[in-house]
Formats: C-alpha cells, structure tokens, sequence
C-alpha cells in the first residue's frame, strides 16, 4: 500500500520533472531566434522613433524634439523642397512601373495558361531577370541605355528616333514630347524625366517575371470544372472572363497590387546604381534621399534628418497600403 | 482564324522571351569583343573575333579583389543560409510541437515584429554596429549575424512542421525518444521541401545582398561580390566590355544554380510571393 503511494508519488515527480524540462528545452529551441529578432529587429524598430527625435551626425549631439520633422514638414525647413520632391518622384516611380508591370503579367499569365508547346521553357526565361541581381542587371541596362554607344538609341535609330541620353536626360517626358510636336509645355507640367523612365523601363523587365508565375500560378488553381460547367450552360468567353477568372484571380492580382507597390516605394538598388538620384534629383525617390541625408552624416545631422524621413516615409507608405486595401480589398472576392 | 490567333498567342510569347533574354545576350556578347567593336555603330551582333582575355583583363583589373569578393560572397551566404535553418528549424518545431508556457503570446509578438518596416530599421542597425555599441563596423559578423533568423523561415518551418502526422511523433515518443532525437531524425526528413525553400531564397538574398554591406564596410578585402561590382562599373568607366565581363562573373554563376534548379525556384515564388 504504503509502496504504492510511494511510486505514484514517483510517477507524478517524474511527470513534473518530465514536463520542466519539456518547458526549459522549448525555451531552448526558440531563444536564438527571438534574441536575434528582438536585438536587431525589434530593438532598432523602436530606437528609429527615438533617433529621429535628436541632432545626430558623425555623433550623438543632443535631444532636439520635433526639429528634424519641423525641418522636412515645414513648408520654410530646409529639407521641405527636396522632401516634396523626392515624394514626387517616387509617386511617378510606382505609376509608370506597377500598373504596366501587372498589365504586361496578366497578359504573359492568360496566354501562358491557354497552353502552348514550350510552355516550361517560356516560364524559364521570364524569370531570369527577376533571379539576376538587380546591382549586376542594372549595370547591363547602364551599358544599353548609354546616350552614345547605347545599343537602345542605335535600334530607335533605325525607326527613326532620334538618340537620347535617357539616364542623363533631366528634362520632363510631356515637355520633350511637346517639343517634338511644336507644342511649348509650362515647366509644371513637364512630368517625370526620361531618366525616371528608363530607370522604370528597367524595373518593368525586371520584375514581370515574378509577377507572372503568380498570376500563372492563381490561373492553374481554378478549378477547370468551373470552366467546363459554364460552357455547358452556354456562357461565351467574355461572361467566363469576367464571371469565373477575373474573381477566382482577384487575390492573386490583389497581393500583387500590393506587393509591387511598396517594392516599387522601397527601391533603392536599381536607382542607385543607374542615376544614383540624378541627373538634377529627377530620379531622386525617397529611400536615395534619406541615404544620401544619412550619408551626408559627416557634416551635420544625417542620422537624426535621416531617421526622421523615414519614419515619415513609413507612415506614408502605410496609409497609402491601408487605402488600397480599402479600395481594392473590398472588390477581392475570396470564394 | 484559330490559327491566326494562335500565331499572335506565339508572337507574343516570343517577344517577350526575347525581350527578358536579349540584355544577358547583349553583356556575353559585348563582354567578349574589344573596345572598338564594343563601342561601334551600328552595333556588332556577333564578335568578329572572340577576346576571351577581357575576363582576364577584368578580372586582374587594378583596384579589384574578385577573387576575394567571392570567397566573401560565398562565406557570408553559406553561413547564413545555414543559421538561418538551425534558428528556424529549431523555433519552427518549437511552436508547432513543443508545448510551453507563452506559447501564443511569443508567436503574436513574432507576428507583430513582421510590420516593423525595414526602412525605419536602417539607420538604428548603422547606429548598433558603430564603435559606441557593438563596434562590428567593416566585419564579417556584422554581413552575417543580423540575418541569422528571418521570421519568414520560422512561419514557413512551423507550418511545415504542423503537417507531421501526430502518430509518427507520439510513436517515436513510445520509444523513448526525445524531442531533438524525433525533430532530427523523424520531422526534419519530412519538411525537406521547406528546408530547400528557405535555403534558395536565403541564398538568394545573401548573394544579391548590397545596401547593407555598401554601408557597413569600407574595407575592400571584406565586401561582397555586389559591391565589388558597383566599385568595377565606376573604375571600369566606359569600358563597358570589361564592366559586361564584370557583370558576368557576377550573373553567372546565380543563372546556372537556377537552371538546375528552376523547379523550386519557380514553386518558391508561385507558393510565397517571395520577392528579391
């Protein structure tokens, strides 16, 4: 009897015993990820809004409250003008890049799913520029965007085109266009510079790819019986395009959406290799302008300016995420 | 009809095949002509003759470490890509197998931290690795340690580790094993697709890695094949044959990994939406 307690008590002990050490060794397994998350994740996400609100530059000087922001928001700071304009640019950034990349995708996607012979093969080379670097891919379109050698001017040359110095070129799209055509555009409207374009040209090649397979990969999860059902009740191609695909791809196209867009506000490596922000700031977006504020460090206030922007720049890029999911997420059909 | 739609069907495609192969022609090609040819007009298709000593030129070109820059390169990516699945593969298992206290509350708080942006992180990450804190500026622990856990590669391993069947682990349990007996020998065999996942795309990311090493080393001897390639393009100047050669050195070896394994690359980016 006695015994019996006896081993029973053991038996709970044990269990105890068992189940600490079950505790300790998960505590275990998930502390070098946490640790590390936490010191360089975690830890900078909070001392971002604390470093934004010094004077910080080659060293830490002192609290200066709203100063940077006072400086960057403030219509007479001295960072408002280059603040507003980089804004700008990165606006016409993501305009000429995203809606042209999901166009040029969808399309790729659509005919890639009706099936054709080499279909595989086609997949392959499409998401060659998307693997490539985008340092050493930029560096490639350097070379065919180039005003003088430039294998782009030589083959708009045989149409007739006349060469351009696409990165180096400053002036405004409308205005040149306007030029061409005899008509004086003002100044305001002279739109983004033909180097924004190229640097967009650029960012389009590289990334369809990516976008393709995913639309490609939402096509092939539609279920064909879908397909076959409304062809048996009589539906034409158009009411299956927009009763059936366009709904059942709409998450894809909405993840996508959103992806590309915040990518497209975030870039920072094509940009900087091809104009590094030039020529006269027309491709300056914001992430070069806070790496250019930071890197300026040396003389005055880069860490606290730099932070400060960024800290604006997040809170831009999140409102503008919150309104398309407002506007798109409402039209995405999830079954 | 049919026939001319699908002959549009296969225009179509093949421009764009063209168009996504024509600029990693046009840096082979030019890579392998001399100056004159590199910069004639109109321009050359095909290299008269073929002056396979540019990737010598530029590989010996003065000011350059290529060499170097790619033992960085693969150094740096070999051992984050590995730390990368210890951490992940260890927390994974944790929270999809292990029961411990907090067990909820530590994973929100991971859910959380993905919302933290990273351009808000940049400048406090500079600011952490200066001398007046961890002083790992111009290192190689600085390339590799911040990246040694992705929350990602957690989420990703824990929802691989969830689809373990219960009866296998509380077999191995019978027996007598233990949790790191059963992750390594029983669970781990059956997440490979994900451990290969998460091996391609940190490997990705570490081999096309550039900002960060661009600010947070100086010295030649320890930066990475990106930077070394951008520190080329500005020497090199307007000798775009040997940039081209530069570039292929760079672009190379990342093309032929994903023509063996363009399978999982291309399921990689269709099941995550990864994006480089």
């Amino acid at each position: 009897m006695a015994a019996e307690v006896w081993t029973a008590r053991a038996r709970a002990a044990a269990r105890d015993r068992r189940r600490r050490l079950e505790h300790l060794q998960a505590y275990l397994f998930i502390a070098p990820a946490l640790l590390l998350i936490g010191v360089f994740h975690v830890l900078p996400g909070l001392a971002a809004l604390a470093i934004s609100l010094t004077r910080w530059g080659v060293i830490y000087e002192r609290f200066a409250g709203l100063e940077n922001y006072a400086a960057i928001l403030d219509p007479s700071g001295a960072r408002f003008g280059e603040f507003v304009n980089a804004l700008g640019v990165t606006a016409w950034y993501v305009l000429m890049t995203v809606p042209v990349e999901m166009a040029i995708a969808l399309l790729l996607a659509f005919v890639l799913y009706q099936g054709t012979v080499g279909r595989g093969a086609y997949r392959v080379v499409y998401v060659m520029p998307y693997i490539t670097s985008v340092v050493a891919a930029a560096t490639i379109f350097e070379w065919i965007f180039d005003a003088n050698f430039g294998i782009l001017n030589e083959a708009l040359g045989v149409v007739g085109i006349g060469a351009q110095a696409w990165l180096r070129e400053p002036r405004g799209i409308f205005q040149m266009l306007g030029a061409a055509a005899g008509l004086g555009v003002p100044d305001a409207l002279a739109g983004p510079g033909l180097s924004l374009v190229a640097v967009s040209i650029f960012t389009v090649w590289h990334f369809v790819g990516f976008q393709t397979i995913v639309f490609l990969a939402g096509l092939t999860s539609i279920s064909r019986e879908l397909y076959e059902a409304a062809r048996i009740d009589g539906a034409n191609e158009r009411q299956i395009l927009r009763r059936i695909t366009i709904p059942l791809l709409s998450p894809a196209i909405f993840f996508v959406a959103i992806i590309a867009s915040v990518g497209a506000m975030r870039s920072f490596n094509q940009i900087y290799v091809l104009t590094n922000g030039g020529p006269l700031d027309t491709t300056r977006t914001v992430p070069l302008l806070i790496f250019h504020t930071f890197f300026e460090r040396t003389a005055v206030n880069g860490i606290g300016l730099g932070s400060a922007m960024s800290f604006i720049f997040v809170l831009i890029i999140v409102a503008f995420t919150v309104v398309q999911f407002r506007v798109l997420g409402r039209r995405v059909f999830y079954g | 009809m049919a026939r001319a739609g699908s002959l549009g069907k296969h225009g179509f495609l093949l421009v764009g095949a063209l168009v996504a192969a024509f600029p990693f022609y046009w840096m082979l090609t030019t890579s392998f002509k001399d100056f004159a040819e590199a910069a004639k007009s109109p321009p050359v298709l095909w290299p008269s003759a073929w002056h396979f000593e540019n990737w010598v030129e530029a590989w010996t070109y003065p000011h350059t470490y290529w060499a170097r820059a790619f033992l960085n390169t693969i150094f740096v990516a070999t051992t984050t890509t590995l730390g990368v699945l210890a951490t992940s593969v260890l927390a994974g298992y944790a929270f999809a197998r292990m029961s411990f206290r907090g067990r909820g509350v530590l994973f929100a708080f991971l859910l959380l931290t993905l919302f933290i942006p990273g351009e808000a992180t940049l400048i406090p990450q500079f600011v952490l690795m200066s001398r007046r804190y961890l002083g790992w500026y111009d290192t190689y622990t600085a390339q590799i340690v911040p990246f040694l856990a992705t929350i990602f590669s957690i989420f990703l391993m824990r929802q691989f580790f969830l689809g373990v069947p219960q009866e296998l682990i509380d077999s191995a349990r019978l027996d007598g094993a233990g949790h790191l007996r059963i992750l390594w020998y029983v669970a781990l065999p059956l997440v490979r697709p994900a451990l290969v996942t998460i091996a391609l795309i940190e490997g990705l990311a570490s081999w096309n890695a550039f900002l960060w090493p661009l600010i947070i080393t100086s010295d030649p001897l320890i930066r990475p094949i990106q930077v070394q390639l951008v520190q080329f393009n500005t020497e090199g100047g307007s000798r775009y044959h040997l940039v081209m050669a530069g570039a292929a050195f760079v672009v190379l070896p990342i093309l032929a990994v994903y023509f063996v394994a363009q399978r999982y690359f291309i399921e990689g980016i269709a099941r995550t939406g990864i994006r480089g």
